[in-house]
């Protein structure tokens, strides 16, 4: 099922190397298409570490996550690559680059890091590194996964899982009756962090109360606004009771 | 000889991409023919009609108008301002042809073909560049997300305070009216169970009912979203040729600015597929097609037609609308999205799961014809109630002008007032 998903990508990079005449058959377009993408998501990752320009490190890193979709869809695990698509490169990336666009100011668009920054982020970056590599160099044999072995899971034992019922995995025998736990409860504790964040955000940039009228306001004249239920902002610049004529003038002007 | 061939599967799939890209580049060039037609017939005038076959005096009924139109905007000068940011200004249309192009890989344009009796090849064949994507409707979703990057970078890359607003004020539309294009789409998953358009199209085809029928609110907040989503008229701020300075491809010209043009036009063809194939049965229709896998070159070819007739009316009538409607003004946009839409689509979501949830039960009690008439009119009422609630709690939804409190020759009332205010104020002192 995945392999034909694999092999219409795969029909981008097969057009040039059609014409040369190359046995076709003998490649193994998985790994070729692994290469590419790979290579590409490396690539543009270190774009993101050498470029000084906010707006085109957060392309590079866009072009970055979406070659990492790439390997996921070419690892036939769709759902993550799709998903990986949606969140990172169509949502949070895109409001990173307008929140960066909206706000940014001259000296905060071309970033120059200090050398300590620089020191820092290369001893954190390299830590990560060498746990990745003794990670990878534990794997005995790398072995390609023929077409025929890469399977299209679907995504319906994750979404099951999320909601509390395993399918798969070490609870799937229960289904005598035994409850199965599934990922409910951090999906859950997720949720409500996610819930206390924005109700905080809210509370944060709620529109305060202003206690005197703005000079703005005087422009408006008696033609007020209403704001809220009850009370009426009146403009502080509206001249006292005496002088009714002027009075007159200003609330005629609108 | 035969190392030297790919293996017929992807050849398949190499002819399906070719006929795919082709075929909608040449759709979208007779589709604007189509698009000036009607609007020289909204206008009541006569649409381009002349150009025919060059150096003859053969007119076609102006069919030739897209070559000719093609063959200007190409030859025009390719100019870049010296002040733009030369890699983001060339990628931004790039980006967004590409992330437009690549939606439709996944988009079914039938059911399937009969067996072919091509070795290597599946049988019957998928009307479908990629057959095996099983969560084609999130692909669907995760794409057209992603043509938002094409409106920012090319805002931002122009370095023009219009250009760059432009950028900001579309992407602020697409990213807030994703969120009910994503809430319409998922009543249609949850309600046929499926990530995968050809088994909503199946669910339909085999119920006999439409989702537009059965969600009729959630093919509401869908439509309107998939035009601000198209930023067709009435959405269409991010262009608003009169008076908005042409917003993020100010800048551009030549074949760049007909890249963006090009798939601001795919995204309608991709968003009247999306209605048809979500809400309107797909290629089905009852009693000429069939709803069975197993079919004739008849029935798939009709289907085949069917779907396309359906495409074309949707995009017909997306060009009706664009005659016919004034633009929004930008807080009008936001309004709709954000308190009348969003609402919406949770309300369509919340019916739907409790229609999916008691459904079985309803038939067992009342028999399937009952439950499924109930299942079709429980929507129907909350779409006309929802109506209503949006209509009366969301007047401002359209219009926040500043409401007038009292007459404003009300002179005496405004000076009592006043005083009021400042001896309050004198008390907070």
């Amino acid at each position: 099922m995945g392999n034909e998903s694999m092999i219409s990508l795969s029909g981008m990079v097969m057009a040039p190397v059609l014409a040369a005449g190359l046995p076709l058959a003998a490649i193994n377009w998985h790994s070729v298409l692994f290469l590419l993408f790979a290579s590409l998501a490396s690539i543009f990752a270190v774009g993101v570490v050498l470029a000084d320009n906010v707006v085109r490190m957060a392309l590079y890193l866009v072009f970055s996550l979406a070659a990492t979709a790439g390997l996921f869809f070419l690892a036939g695990a769709e759902f993550i690559g799709a998903m990986q698509l949606m969140i990172y490169v169509g949502g949070t990336l895109v409001l990173l680059v307008f929140g960066v666009m909206l706000t940014a100011q001259a000296p905060f668009v071309s970033i120059k890091p200090s050398a300590a920054d620089r020191a820092l982020a290369g001893l954190a970056g390299s830590s990560l590194l060498v746990v990745l590599l003794a990670a990878a160099l534990s794997v005995d044999s790398w072995q390609r996964p023929g077409l025929s072995e890469v399977t299209a899971p679907t995504a319906t034992p994750l979404g099951m899982a999320l909601l509390g019922m395993r399918v798969d995995g070490p609870a799937a025998g229960a289904a005598t009756g035994a409850v199965a736990n599934g990922y409910l409860l951090p999906f859950e504790i997720v949720s409500i962090h996610l819930l206390v964040v924005l109700v905080g955000a809210a509370y944060l940039a709620r529109a305060k109360r202003r206690r005197t009228p703005r000079p703005i306001d005087a422009a408006a004249s008696a033609v007020s606004v209403v704001e809220g239920s009850t009370r009426v902002e009146l403009p502080a610049a509206l001249p006292p009771r005496s002088g009714s004529a002027s009075a007159l003038v200003s609330g005629g002007s609108k | 000889m035969s190392d030297f061939l790919p293996s017929p599967l992807t050849l398949a799939a190499l002819v399906k991409i070719g006929l795919l890209v082709g075929g909608l580049m040449t759709a979208a060039a007779y589709l604007v023919l189509l698009e000036r037609w009607i609007a020289a017939w909204v206008q009541d005038r006569r649409g381009p009609n002349r150009v025919g076959i060059p150096f003859t005096k053969i007119s076609l009924f102006g069919l030739g108008q897209p070559l000719a139109d093609g063959l200007k905007i190409i030859l025009k000068e390719d100019f870049t301002p010296k002040h733009v940011d030369k890699i983001l200004y060339n990628a931004a249309p790039l980006v967004i042809l590409a992330a437009s192009l690549a939606i439709f890989a996944a988009i079914p344009f039938g059911s399937v073909l009969p067996p072919l009796n091509i070795p290597g090849l599946p049988d019957p064949v998928p009307f479908l560049v990629a057959p095996g994507l099983d969560v084609g409707v999130l692909w669907v979703f995760a794409l057209s997300s992603i043509a938002v990057y094409g409106v920012l970078l090319g805002g931002w890359a122009s370095n023009n305070k219009y250009g760059f607003l432009g950028g900001l004020r579309s992407s602020a539309q697409l990213v807030a009216y994703e969120i009910p294009l994503g809430l319409g789409l998922l009543g249609v998953v949850l309600a046929a169970g499926s990530l995968k358009l050809d088994a909503i199209m199946n669910a339909q085809a085999e119920s006999g009912v439409w989702y537009c029928m059965a969600q009729p609110l959630g093919f509401l907040v869908f439509f309107v979203a998939s035009f601000a989503e198209a930023a067709r008229l009435p959405f269409d701020l991010p262009e608003a040729e009169q008076e908005l300075v042409g917003g993020y491809h100010t800048e551009y010209s030549g074949i760049r600015l007909l890249l963006f043009l090009v798939s601001e036009f795919l995204h309608m063809i991709t968003a009247a597929f999306l209605i048809v194939i979500m809400f309107l049965g797909g290629w089905h229709f009852w009693g000429i097609t069939g709803s069975s896998q197993q079919i004739t070159w008849l029935e798939a070819l009709l289907r085949f037609g069917i779907l396309s007739a359906k495409i074309l009316a949707v995009i017909v009538f997306f060009m009706l609308v664009r005659w016919s409607w004034p633009r929004f003004r930008f807080d009008q946009l936001m309004n709709l999205a954000w308190k009348v839409m969003l609402p919406l689509g949770l309300a369509n979501l919340v019916t739907v799961a409790a229609v999916e949830e008691f459904r079985p039960q309803f038939t067992e009690a009342l028999g399937a014809t009952t439950a499924g008439w109930l299942a079709i009119a429980v929507p129907w009422v909350v779409f006309f109630v929802g109506w209503i609630l949006a209509g009366i709690l969301t007047p401002s939804g359209t219009d926040n002008r500043p409401i007038r409190a009292h007459d404003p020759l009300d002179i005496e009332r405004g000076i009592r007032e006043h005083d009021l205010a400042e001896t309050e104020l004198a008390g907070t002192r």
